[in-house]
């Protein structure tokens, strides 16, 4: 489709304060769009496909950006940059896999103009939805991806209602993973919630991926001391190592005791419209060692109960494959 | 032929004069009129190669509009138009970033660095410039200017980049004529020249 050289015409705002920030988002609802590196929002203002009335710049907010110690763990600025998090020595050392996983996001100039809050926000690749068609997620009445002719091989194998679209973000199962809890700021007062319920299948909303409500703003990601220095492991797989989206991604901490696995969260990426825990793997690994047997012995626990579509059966043996080589990768 | 009438100055004055007449200085003036209290202001100043430009943005330009059709530094190239591709890479502060793919009011308080701006003032050549002809590193050329300041914002970053460190850092910029490798040996000859 063609991508319009100049984007249409809108207000911006680019306040300094957060509560500045709040009081746009409230008064212009509906009509304002939160704008963080605009990675994802440039493409629907382009194409045509959304439209917002005025942009709420968050860039100009200090108190948004940044990584600081609590007195447990660690608290990050929604604002904070991709390049940020995966070259921050605090992150590195304590949370690898959330470096690894912000580290793999799309290419460089992206990751240096892409923030943490953008990136767990942002909403499903589903072409058809992005190109603007009158989809279920888009307030329509019909999915175009789980048709028989339909191209839905990147789209979801689990957890699909009427809408099929997979979670696109990287950095979410990593923060999953972590037990991370979202903090999320209006003007009547501040919410804070897990990451596992920040994220938002289509049988609870078809219309949002998040629990993000208009006149709130996501203003930090705080995770708990939990898995600091466990054991971590993240892999993405994509058609290209640069820009393109996971076709499954796997983030995984375990805690080890001696030779065996005491505790473990397993989340795996774009198999679900939103992270998908692995509890079954997680209850299954729990006591055993950190081996090829391991691995082996879980057969296809990972997949059971996914529904494919046309195309993305492939999805199911590359899910269980990416949790054994978690298993069996020191 | 005469050299003060290129190629590209005849289609500028064509392009310039044909949306002069289409858009209309009037319609400007009411937009700017109807503007909403908070809102930013058009006119601003710009840190481009190191000079203050002042100039008129719209609020949702890019910034990869602005310095081609605004400050005519056609260097930056727009392919994709959607962070896709590399070919309007810019430095800002130092960073590599898809111009086109960032608003010209985010920049203001940014130092904003195109290919025009890396050779010195006697017109030297930046190393990666020099060492990219030397090791033939473009063919076509079209994706070059991207490839320049990518790895520029990589030696900045990490003057002795390893090569597969270079390949990381040049890893959003796409070359449909495939000469990654010969851009690769352009970077680590730059940093030699660096040295």
């Amino acid at each position: 489709m063609p991508s319009h050289d100049v984007m249409p015409d809108m207000e911006l705002y680019q306040p300094v304060q957060v509560e500045d920030a709040l009081a746009l988002a409230a008064r212009l609802g509906e009509r304002g769009w939160l704008l963080g590196g605009g990675q994802d929002t440039y493409g629907w203002l382009k194409d045509r496909a959304k439209r917002a009335e005025a942009l709420i710049d968050l860039n100009g907010i200090a108190a948004l950006r940044g990584i600081s110690e609590t007195a447990d763990g660690i608290e990050i600025g929604a604002l904070t940059s991709l390049t940020e998090i995966a070259t921050s020595p605090l992150i590195n050392q304590r949370y690898g896999v959330l470096a690894a996983a912000a580290g793999r996001v799309a290419s460089p100039q992206i990751r240096n103009a892409g923030t943490l809050g953008g990136n767990v926000s942002q909403d499903v690749r589903c072409w058809y939805y992005r190109r603007g068609l009158d989809c279920y997620r888009a307030g329509g009445n019909l999915c175009y991806a789980d048709t028989p002719e339909g191209m839905n091989r990147e789209h979801a194998i689990f957890g699909q209602s009427r809408c099929v679209a997979a979670s696109p973000s990287d950095t979410a199962p990593a923060l999953v993973a972590l037990d991370a809890s979202m903090v999320i700021r209006s003007e009547n007062g501040e919410r804070v919630m897990p990451a596992a319920d920040y994220f938002v299948g289509p049988a609870i909303d078809i219309r949002n991926t998040t629990a993000l409500r208009t006149g709130e703003i996501l203003t930090a990601v705080r995770i708990p001391s939990t898995w600091a220095n466990a054991s971590f492991y993240f892999e993405k797989v994509a058609d290209r190592n640069v820009w393109d989206f996971a076709l499954v991604s796997i983030a995984v901490a375990m805690k080890l005791n001696g030779d065996t696995i005491s505790d473990s969260r397993f989340v795996a990426g774009a198999v679900e419209c939103k992270p998908r825990r692995l509890l079954d793997v997680e209850a299954a690994v729990r006591g055993k060692p950190r081996d090829a047997a391991t691995a082996q012995s879980l057969g296809d626990l990972a997949s059971r109960g996914a529904r494919t579509l046309a195309h993305n059966q492939y999805k199911v043996p590359l899910l269980n494959n990416l949790v054994r080589r978690a298993l069996h990768i020191a | 032929m005469n050299p003060q009438l290129t190629r590209r100055h005849f289609i500028k004055g064509v392009i310039f004069s044909a949306s002069a007449a289409a858009s209309g200085a009037g319609y400007y003036i009411a937009s700017a009129a109807s503007r909403s209290p908070g809102a930013v202001e058009r006119l601003i100043s710009l840190n481009v190669n190191g000079r203050v430009r002042r100039v008129d943005v719209l609020p949702q330009e890019t910034l990869a509009h602005t310095l081609r059709y605004r400050l005519n530094l056609t260097g930056t190239k727009l392919a994709c138009n959607r962070g896709e591709c590399g070919a309007c890479t810019v430095m800002l502060d130092d960073i590599a970033n898809y111009s086109c793919s960032v608003l010209t009011h985010q920049v203001k308080d940014r130092a904003v660095i195109t290919v025009e701006g890396l050779r010195a003032e006697d017109g030297t050549l930046h190393p990666v410039q020099q060492a990219f002809i030397e090791e033939l590193s473009p063919q076509c050329g079209f994706c070059t200017p991207g490839q320049v300041v990518a790895a520029a914002a990589l030696l900045r970053a990490n003057p002795n980049p390893t090569r597969e460190e270079a390949r990381q850092g040049l890893s959003g910029n796409l070359c449909r004529c495939g000469a990654y490798d010969h851009y690769l040996n352009g970077v680590m000859r730059a940093a030699e020249l660096m040295a």
